[in-house]
C-alpha cells in the first residue's frame, strides 16, 4: 500500500500506461492500413469471394497455415479473365467456438464460398451453420463423416476416416497379404480411432493376419517401447499406424533403437514426417504411407515451386487439398454459370448441384463427389526411398 | 420504492437494471439487423461466460477459495445437458422447454460433482482446493473422452470405454437411434436449441441467486469465514458448511451455463473445457473485481468480444489482447483513478472493499 502513496510512482505508471495505449493505437493504425492495402492488392474489382478458416495460431497452427496458404495460392492461380477470386482467411485457433465466429466474420465480409475449416471438430460446427445459412462449403482436410452427414451443401476434398481405413486394408491385402500385421493407434484421437475401426473391419473381411492391436493416448505418445515389444513378441512384420507424424517419428525412432526391423505403414496424417525437427529421416526409409499428394511428383512441380516462392516452404497434403478445394469451386462455378453477382443462396444451390457433376483433375488425384458430399478418388500409396516419396 | 433507500439493495437493482437494459438494447438492434453477424453469433457464448464469471466470483471473490477447474463443471453440465436434450427430442418437441430441462439437469449433475469434490477438500486449509479443482478439470476431460453415449427407442445406451477398444458400433443402437457422445470426438451433430433470450434468463437467475445469497445470513457467514476463519469458528459457524454452500451453488450455475453453451453448437469436444478456459473465466473475475458481480459481467462481455473485435489486427490479435489486459490492470489499480472515481461516485470504496 505504501507504494501506492508514492506520487512519483503514480505518475510513472500513468505515463507508462498512456504510452502503452499510444503504442497500441499506432500498431492499430499500421495494421489496419496494411490489411486494407493487402485487400485491395489481391482483389480485382468484384471477384468471387472465397473464405478460408484454419488454426493460424496454437498447437495445430501448421495445418491451418498450410490450408490458408493453399487457398490463397489457389485463388491467385484460378483467377482468369472474367472470373477473379478474392480470398480472405480467418484464424480459428483450432476451437469450434472461434471457428464459428470466424465464419460469421467471413459472412459479414460477403463470402460466397468457404474452403475450410481445417480441423474436424470446428468443421462440424461450421458445416451445420453453413447448412442453415445456405453457404457453400468444401473442407480440405476435415475427415469425419459427421462433417457432411445430412448437409447437401457441404463437401470434402480428403477421404473420410472410415474410407482411409478400408483403403489401407485393401492395399495391404493386395500387396502385403503374407505379412503379420500389428496395429498401433491413438484411442484418444477421432482421426486415428476412426481409421482403426474401419481398418479392422476390412482386415477381417480381407483375411489379413492381424496379430496385435495396441492403443496409446496423447499423453503417453513419448514412448512406444511397450507397444513395439508386444508387436515384436507377436511376430509382427508390418505395423499399421494410422497416427500423426509427430508420434510416428517417436515410433520409428523407438523401433530403430530396439533393433526391430519392421515395415511401418501410415495414412495421410503421416505426411510431413520428413520435416520433423530432430528426427533422423534415415529411420523413415521404407515407410509406407497412403497420402494423396507428393511434393516430389513431377506433375505437381509447378504448384510446389509457386508455393515455395510464395511462402518459403514445401507444401504438404493440407496445402494441396486446399488448392484442390479452390480448383473444385472454380470448376463448379464454370459448370453452374454462377457469377460474383449471384445471390449467395442461389449460388449455393447451383454450386452444390454442379459439384455432383464435375470431375476435377487436381493435385491429389482425379476427384468427383457423391451425393453425400464425400470425395471419390483413387487412393495412392507412397514409400519413402532416399528421403523422397516414390509410388508404391 | 421504499426498499430502494437501502444502499446495497439499490446497487443490486442497478445491476439487474443494467442487464435488462443491455438485453433490451441488443435485442432491439438485432431485430433491426444493425448488429453484424460476427457479433450476433457471440451473444449466447457471451451469456454463458457471464454466468461462468458470476458463479466463479462467488467462490473466488465471496468465499475466498481459489478454484482452477471451473471449466470442468461447465463440461459436466454441457455433456449431461446435451444428452438430456437429445434424448428428449421426441418426448418434448418444444425446444425452449427442452433447453430449460437440459439446463436444470446440467446444473444438477455439476452440483453433485461439486458436492463430491467439496466434501473432502473444503475441510482442509490452504490451497488444496486450487490443486484438486485443477486435477478435476483434467479428469473430467479424460472421463468424457471415454464416454460413448447413444439413444434409441429402447432408451439410453452408455459405454464407459476405458480400454479404448469400444466404438459407437458397440452401443448396438436400433434403427433410428443416434449416437450423442462419441468418445474423443465429443458430441457432434447435436441440435442447436440455445437462444439469446434463454441466455438472458439464465444470467438474471444467476444474478438473483448469487446476489441474494451474498446478502443473506448464509452469505454473511461465508464472508466471515473468508475474512477470518478462526473468528468465524469461534462464534460457531461451520467453516466447511458455508464454503460448501458457495462452492456447490457456483458449480450448479456453471453446469447450467455449460448446458446452454453445449446447446449453442452442433459439435462439442471435451478438450474445449480445458485449463485455459478455467483461467479465462478466472481472468474475467480478477479483472472485474473480486466480489464485484457487476464488474464480472462487464469484464466477461468485453473480454469475450475483444478477441473477435480485434480480427482486423490479424496476426497481432492476441498481442493486442494481451496489451489491453495489461493496460486494464494498470488503470484499474491506479490510485489516482480510484481517487477520481471516488470523488464522482461517493461511497464507492465500500463496494471495492468487498474484494480485499
Amino acid at each position: 500500500m505504501s507504494i501506492n502513496m508514492n506520487p512519483a510512482m503514480n505518475r510513472r505508471s500513468l505515463i507508462a500506461g498512456v504510452t502503452g495505449l499510444g503504442a497500441a493505437g499506432i500498431l492499430a493504425g499500421c495494421s489496419d492500413g496494411g490489411a486494407a492495402a493487402e485487400g485491395s492488392a489481391s482483389a480485382a474489382a468484384g471477384g468471387f469471394k472465397i473464405g478460408s478458416i484454419g488454426p493460424k495460431t496454437g498447437a495445430t497452427a501448421s495445418y491451418g497455415i498450410s490450408v490458408t496458404n493453399g487457398v490463397e495460392l489457389g485463388c491467385k492461380d484460378f483467377s482468369v479473365d472474367g472470373l477473379s477470386f478474392e480470398c480472405k482467411s480467418e484464424d480459428s485457433t483450432g476451437n469450434a467456438e472461434t471457428a464459428v465466429n470466424a465464419y460469421n466474420t467471413l459472412v459479414d465480409w460477403g463470402m460466397q464460398a468457404l474452403v475450410g475449416p481445417t480441423l474436424t471438430g470446428p468443421s462440424v460446427s461450421v458445416a451445420d451453420q453453413c447448412n442453415t445459412d445456405r453457404t457453400f462449403m468444401i473442407t480440405p482436410s476435415a475427415s469425419s463423416e459427421d462433417v457432411t452427414a445430412g448437409k447437401d451443401c457441404v463437401f470434402q476434398i480428403c477421404f473420410t476416416d472410415p474410407n482411409q481405413g478400408r483403403n489401407a486394408a485393401l492395399f495391404l491385402a493386395e500387396k502385403y497379404a503374407d505379412e503379420k500385421i500389428a496395429v498401433i493407434y491413438n484411442s484418444g484421437d477421432a482421426y486415428s480411432s476412426g481409421i482403426y475401426t474401419a481398418f479392422t473391419e476390412q482386415a477381417k473381411a480381407s483375411k489379413l493376419q492381424v496379430v496385435s492391436e495396441e492403443s496409446f493416448k496423447d499423453d503417453s505418445a513419448s514412448s512406444f517401447n511397450n507397444q513395439l515389444t508386444k508387436a515384436q513378441a507377436a511376430g509382427a512384420t508390418l505395423i499399421f499406424a494410422p497416427i500423426y507424424y509427430t508420434p510416428a517419428s517417436v515410433l520409428l525412432t523407438n523401433a530403430h533403437d530396439m533393433g526391430y526391423d519392421v515395415t511401418v505403414m501410415g495414412c495421410d496424417g503421416m505426411d510431413g514426417i520428413l520435416g520433423v525437427e530432430g528426427f533422423d529421416t534415415s529411420y523413415a526409409e521404407g515407410l509406407l504411407l497412403m497420402t494423396p499428394f507428393s511434393a516430389d511428383d513431377p506433375a505437381s512441380a509447378d504448384f510446389v515451386k509457386a508455393y515455395q516462392d510464395a511462402y518459403g516452404e514445401t507444401p504438404d497434403q493440407f496445402a494441396a487439398d486446399a488448392y484442390d478445394g479452390v480448383h473444385a469451386v472454380a470448376e463448379a462455378i464454370k459448370k453452374a454459370g454462377v457469377t460474383p453477382d449471384t445471390a449467395p443462396e442461389d449460388s449455393c444451390e447451383k454450386l452444390a448441384a454442379a459439384m455432383l457433376e464435375i470431375t476435377v483433375e487436381g493435385l491429389t488425384g482425379t476427384l468427383s463427389w457423391n451425393d453425400k458430399g464425400q470425395v471419390e478418388k483413387d487412393p495412392t500409396a507412397f514409400v519413402i526411398k532416399d528421403g523422397k516419396y516414390v509410388q508404391a | 420504492m421504499n426498499f430502494l433507500k437501502d444502499k446495497v439493495t439499490r446497487r443490486d437493482f442497478i445491476t439487474y437494471g443494467l442487464v435488462v437494459a443491455a438485453f433490451a438494447v441488443v435485442s432491439l438492434l438485432a431485430a433491426q439487423g444493425v448488429i453484424p453477424r460476427s457479433l450476433r453469433g457471440q451473444l449466447v457464448p457471451v451469456t454463458c461466460y457471464v454466468v461462468m464469471a458470476i458463479s466463479l466470483n462467488l467462490v473466488v471473490g465471496v468465499a475466498g477459495d481459489l478454484s482452477l477447474g471451473h471449466a470442468g463443471f461447465m463440461s459436466v453440465g454441457a455433456f449431461s445437458g446435451i444428452v438430456t436434450a437429445m434424448s428428449l427430442t421426441e418426448a418434448i418437441p418444444d425446444p425452449a422447454i427442452r433447453l430449460a430441462i437440459s439446463m436444470v439437469v446440467g446444473a444438477l449433475f455439476a452440483a453433485v460433482a461439486g458436492f463430491l469434490i467439496g466434501i473432502p477438500v473444503l475441510r482442509l486449509r490452504g490451497d488444496y482446493l486450487a490443486i484438486v479443482t485443477l486435477a478435476f478439470g483434467e479428469i473430467i476431460k479424460e472421463v468424457v473422452n471415454c464416454l460413448i453415449v447413444g439413444v434409441d427407442s429402447t432408451g439410453l445406451h452408455v459405454i464407459f470405454n476405458v480400454g479404448g477398444d469400444k466404438t459407437v458400433a458397440d452401443l448396438h443402437l436400433l434403427e433410428g437411434g443416434v449416437a450423442i457422445i462419441k468418445g474423443a470426438q465429443g458430441a457432434s451433430g447435436t441440435a442447436k436449441i440455445a437462444t439469446f433470450a434463454a441466455g438472458f434468463v439464465l444470467v438474471m437467475i444467476t444474478l438473483v441467486v448469487v446476489l441474494n445469497l451474498v446478502r443473506s445470513r448464509a452469505g454473511r457467514a461465508i464472508m466471515a469465514v473468508r475474512d477470518n476463519r478462526i473468528a468465524a469458528e469461534s462464534v460457531g459457524l461451520s467453516v466447511t458448511k458455508y464454503r460448501l454452500i458457495a462452492f456447490v451453488v457456483s458449480a450448479a450455475l456453471a453446469g447450467a451455463a455449460g448446458a446452454l453453451y453445449g446447446a449453442n453448437f452442433s459439435q462439442l469436444s471435451p478438450a474445449k473445457f480445458d485449463f485455459n478456459t478455467s483461467i479465462l473465466v478466472l481472468v474475467f473475475v480478477v479483472l472485474g473485481g473480486l466480489g464485484n458481480m457487476r464488474g464480472s459481467i462487464i469484464a466477461a462481455v468485453l473480454l469475450t468480444i475483444l478477441p473477435e473485435a480485434l480480427r482486423g489486427f490479424s496476426d497481432y490479435r492476441m498481442l493486442v489482447y494481451a496489451i489491453v489486459l495489461i493496460l486494464v490492470m494498470l488503470f484499474t489499480n491506479n490510485p489516482q483513478l480510484k481517487l477520481l472515481i471516488g470523488k464522482i461516485v461517493p461511497k464507492r470504496e465500500e463496494a471495492a472493499a468487498h474484494g480485499e
